[in-house]
């Protein structure tokens, strides 16, 4: 577990709202129906003024369209349990990071056949990650872009199955 | 300065930042479905994404501080040429795919030194926009680098083309380092980047990579400027007028 991680983790234990962050582990993020926004990482806040609500997400990559996605999900989920005064803030300082990434949404990924991130602050390597489906080394690199912004492309040598790999960022 | 200058020359420094990641964002996103390859058209697709995502925070700061109602999409839709004032460079035609990818390796390693700098901004927001910035860019100069050097030191076909492009666009690069009244101003301030503090750790980097891949470094016999004043190359308006045709024509439109 990094320690972003349990930096938030704490703020969401130490919550007088945990309902409302229990609730928002429903808005998932569309390119990645396993992740929720939590853990992704994305969902930084969750915090209650009388009737208002006021939820701080940021954006995983400068342009990631998924954001707006999100946003309209949050109003629709919070909008549902019956909240009417919300308010969706973007925070942009600390830059989200992939140590952000819950363990849970670790194991999520790569059961969904994605490697995680490494988390070493190291760019992407160029071979030698464990493939999600058969667990073998003998990997490669192909495209250092992939399917989404936060994605590289890989082929595993022994499985010969192309994945994709949560980059380090 | 008063405070209130201060403001608007923030709120003009981000507008011409919003520009640079704009106009280029705009003109890369122009090979996806062109690209030599699929991961290719993918990767140039991702890093457009980029900075189209850089240009909206900058605008969306750049609405903030001009408190007039304007919105992000004004900023980048309902302003005409002379208006913007992108670094040239960022605004020229995609030429084929080395010309590409040595602008990029050229504007990256440029971004890189610039946004590296700008972390350490006075400006919150400023500082948070390359904070964020900052790490993508990495990742764009990884990929320019290996591919000017597989070009540069590949056929003699891709040789020649990498450094027609190199020659081509060299002419345009002086003005990256060559900060105006108001940029001096909002560097003293602590605000901006002084960029020509930059130019002698950018050639440096540059001149290493261009080595390694078998390129002449070009002559410092021409020099293109205008970005920073309003006066475009004749590439802009067309840019723009793509860009800006729905928005345009449709005003207020939603979807």
């Amino acid at each position: 577990m990094t320690r972003d991680f349990f930096e938030r983790q704490r703020r969401r234990e130490q919550s007088p709202v945990p309902e409302l962050w229990d609730l928002l582990d429903r808005v998932r993020d569309p390119e990645l129906p396993v992740l929720s926004i939590w853990d992704l990482g994305v969902l930084c806040d969750v915090k209650q003024t009388g009737e208002k609500v006021v939820v701080t997400i940021t954006p995983t990559y400068s342009g990631c369209p998924a954001m707006e996605t999100i946003r309209s999900d949050i109003e629709r989920v919070l909008g549902e349990a019956g909240m009417r005064r919300l308010e969706i803030r973007t925070r942009l300082a600390p830059a989200w990071s992939s140590t952000w990434i819950s363990p849970e949404g670790c194991d999520k990924l790569r059961d969904y056949g994605i490697a995680p991130p490494q988390n070493q602050s190291d760019l992407t390597p160029d071979a030698g990650l464990a493939c999600p489906r058969c667990g073998s080394a003998d990997t490669r690199c192909i495209s250092e872009f992939g399917s989404t912004a936060c994605k590289a492309l890989f082929q595993c040598n022994d499985c010969r199955e192309p994945f994709d790999y949560f980059k380090d960022i | 300065m008063s405070d209130e200058d201060l403001k608007q020359a923030t709120l003009d420094y981000t507008l011409r930042l919003g520009d640079d990641a704009l106009v280029l964002g705009q003109r890369i996103s122009e090979w996806v479905s062109n690209g030599p390859f699929l991961e290719e058209d993918i990767a140039y697709g991702n890093v457009a994404l980029d900075y189209i995502g850089r240009a909206r925070m900058y605008y969306g700061y750049a609405a903030e501080l001009a408190a007039d109602g304007r919105s992000e999409d004004d900023f980048a839709y309902l302003r005409s040429e002379r208006e913007f004032r992108n670094y040239l460079i960022n605004e020229l035609p995609r030429g084929d795919f080395a010309y590409s990818q040595v602008r990029q390796l050229l504007v990256d390693q440029f971004n890189t030194a610039f946004l590296d700098r700008l972390v350490e901004s006075r400006d919150a927001t400023l500082a948070a926009i390359a904070a964020k910035g900052i790490k993508e860019t990495r990742y764009h100069l990884r990929r320019s680098r290996e591919w000017v050097l597989r070009l540069g030191d590949g056929t003699a076909e891709s040789r020649r083309r990498a450094q027609k492009g190199l020659d081509d666009l060299w002419g345009y690069t002086h003005e990256l380092f060559e900060p105006d009244a108001l940029e001096q101003r909002l560097a003293k301030a602590g605000i901006g980047v002084d960029t020509a503090a930059l130019k002698s750790q950018w050639q440096q980097a540059v001149a290493a990579t261009l080595g390694e891949a078998t390129l002449n470094l070009p002559q410092e016999d021409w020099a293109v400027r205008g970005g920073r004043t309003g006066y475009h190359t004749e590439y802009l308006g067309h840019l723009l007028g793509e860009l800006q045709s729905i928005y345009r024509s449709y005003p207020g439109c939603r979807w």
